[in-house]
């Protein structure tokens, strides 16, 4: 088996091992924070406008008097639902693109270029331009960051399945009479997982980053429902008077991201042990 | 070499043509018909037989998109329905904007990320090294939007330093443009050096340890000049072609940073059109867009035959 070349390296690494905890740890508080904060994240409180943070309230209140705190919880909660939907879907419709390309010759050329027009295109800026055309809700922000990042997935997938499609192993298939669906989903999908792996972990970031974008932009899902991104959007204004209300969502995208990104270098140092220097 | 270049546009223009049809598609992904989008919702019938006569919509989509297509070749991209006038010219008014922003970004990112890279090169595996990697992870994942925010508060808010936003055309008043510019060509820029400065590094250090250096070394070669002219002319090729991507990337990131900086731009274009559900806007930024990014391929490719004779002499 390749197993025992592809293992050589055991663990991701001091580095990538703490951002994995860091990570869990993020996941876990913001899915546990409603029941161990329970102060509503919409509560409107007159009195107690941008207080700072302090005993009472740990990250300050907003200009409303909401909890920056309760928002935060139910900003990640969204931002959580949304990165992993998202990254479910894109890997799911960009490994069966990928794979059509790369084992269907006829329909290589034309999906492969159609990708490259998209690559055209930065990923945000097409992803606001989808939502001009629909309602903005969770869902069509979800749709729209899969229709973006699919390209980028499938063309990985589809180099990949190139590769394989020429290994000893898949011949030995083919020559044993093999099915092609036997072939793509018992030899080549199998194959192409740790990548599959890695982007799944990139493309968690990248969505946790491009929801965020598209809320404060403005075209994200509507308020009162807090984002990450929505608060930093009302809060930028209060920048000379209640700097923490953009602080604290701006570090937790921040951690969110750079886990991700730490995590999805670490796996695929793991992976491919050429690049681990 | 002309015979590479004249390939790469023409592919690059096919590219330029698929993008045509994704803004076109796009569009009609809106709910509802264009006349009921143009009109209103309370436009006679009448009204709108005369608008779909009058724009071509009664005819078969293939015949609206060649029509289409042709009007965006002669630079015409229709009528913003909110400004009430031409897209060519909305666009055309606030590109300066945006190029400057995009490019003093791009001249902040490669100078950082350049400079990281050959640093962290040079000192690999020492603690330099290690602190620009995680200079350079930092700034693949922070939002933009809120260092520039993190910024304003510090530089503007706190020391009073520099302003927290608006724009100076640097034709008109270049010591102010280049104080208003300062901080969002900072935010936009660090994102791109650490990607920059990763690539800079790999390809550096495979340089360094080229034949070519020890030669240069052991002739007594000055040291900076063996980092600068000998190994980093070697490493150049996958450092522009990051540079390239960098310089197409920081455009569409100009949006976001226009907002925060309030700078009337091409981004805050986009944003209120999507806002206002102005369509011709928003197909006409999609277009400026790809374009930019066709343009900066076309001129990578340029550098790469310049800069490397082994490029000239494959394509010839």
């Amino acid at each position: 088996m390749a197993e025992s070349a592809t293992r050589r390296r055991r663990g991701l690494g001091t580095v990538a091992n703490v951002s994995l905890v860091g990570l869990v740890l993020l996941i876990a508080l913001i899915v546990m924070g409603p029941y161990l904060y329970t102060v509503s994240p919409t509560l409107v409180a007159g009195r107690e406008r941008l207080k700072p943070p302090s005993m009472a309230h740990p990250l300050g209140t907003d200009q409303f008097g909401r909890e920056v705190l309760a928002r935060v919880i139910a900003g990640g909660q969204q931002s959580l639902r949304v990165a992993t939907l998202t990254m479910a879907l894109t890997v799911a419709a960009g490994s069966l693109l990928g794979l059509v390309a790369g084992s269907v010759r006829a329909l290589d050329e034309i999906l492969m270029r159609i990708s490259d027009a998209f690559l055209a295109l930065p990923a945000v800026i097409l992803a606001i331009a989808l939502m001009a055309v629909r309602e903005p809700s969770e869902a069509n922000v979800v749709l729209a960051l899969v229709v973006v990042y699919t390209p980028r997935v499938a063309r990985l997938v589809r180099g990949k399945a190139l590769l394989i499609r020429e290994m000893p192993y898949v011949e030995a298939a083919n020559a044993l009479g093999a099915r092609r669906s036997r072939v793509i989903g018992w030899h080549i999908l199998p194959n192409a997982t740790p990548e599959l792996i890695v982007q799944a972990t990139f493309i968690f970031g990248y969505a946790i980053l491009d929801e965020a974008t598209l809320s404060f932009l403005g075209v994200g899902p509507p308020p009162p429902a807090p984002s990450w991104g929505n608060m930093l959007s009302e809060a930028r204004y209060l920048v000379r008077d209640a700097f923490w209300i953009s602080f604290f969502p701006g570090l937790l995208i921040g951690i969110a991201v750079l886990s991700a990104n730490i995590l999805g270098d670490g796996i695929r140092d793991r992976y491919d042990p050429r690049r681990g220097e | 070499m002309t015979g590479f270049l004249a390939s790469r546009a023409l592919s690059l223009a096919f590219v330029l043509w698929l993008v045509t049809m994704i803004a076109f598609v796009v569009i009609r992904l809106a709910p509802g018909d264009p006349s009921a989008i143009m009109l209103g919702s309370d436009a006679t019938p009448k009204a709108v037989a005369e608008f779909r006569a009058k724009y071509g919509l009664d005819r078969p989509i293939a015949v609206q998109y060649i029509a289409w297509l042709g009007r965006v070749v002669r630079g015409d991209l229709g009528t913003s329905i909110y400004l009430g006038r031409p897209v060519t010219t909305a666009i055309l008014e606030r590109l300066p904007v945006s190029l400057t922003l995009t490019l003093a970004a791009f001249v902040i990112a490669v100078m950082l990320g350049v400079t990281l890279g050959l640093v962290a090169a040079y000192w690999h595996d020492t603690w330099v090294d290690r602190a620009v990697s995680v200079v350079a992870a930092l700034g693949l994942s922070m939002p933009s939007f809120w260092l520039g925010i993190c910024l304003i508060y510090l530089f503007a808010v706190r020391w009073a330093l520099l302003p927290s936003g608006g724009f100076v055309e640097p034709w008109v008043d270049p010591p102010a443009s280049l104080r208003h510019l300062l901080l969002p060509a900072f935010a936009l820029g660090y994102l791109q050096s650490g990607l920059i400065a990763r690539m800079t590094r790999t390809s550096m250090l495979e340089a360094l340890r080229g034949d070519f250096v020890r030669t240069a070394r052991s002739k007594g070669v000055a040291e900076l000049r063996v980092v600068v002219k000998h190994a980093f002319r070697n490493a150049l090729i996958p450092v522009l072609t990051v540079t390239g991507i960098a310089l197409a990337v920081l455009f569409g990131g100009a949006v976001v940073i226009e907002t925060v900086f309030t700078l009337p731009g091409v981004g805050r274009l986009l944003v209120n059109a999507v806002v206002r559900r102005d369509y011709a806007v928003v197909q006409g930024t999609l277009l400026l867009v790809a374009l930019w990014y066709v343009l900066v391929n076309i001129a990578v490719d340029i550098l790469y035959t310049v800069s490397d004779p082994r490029v000239r002499l494959r394509a010839s």
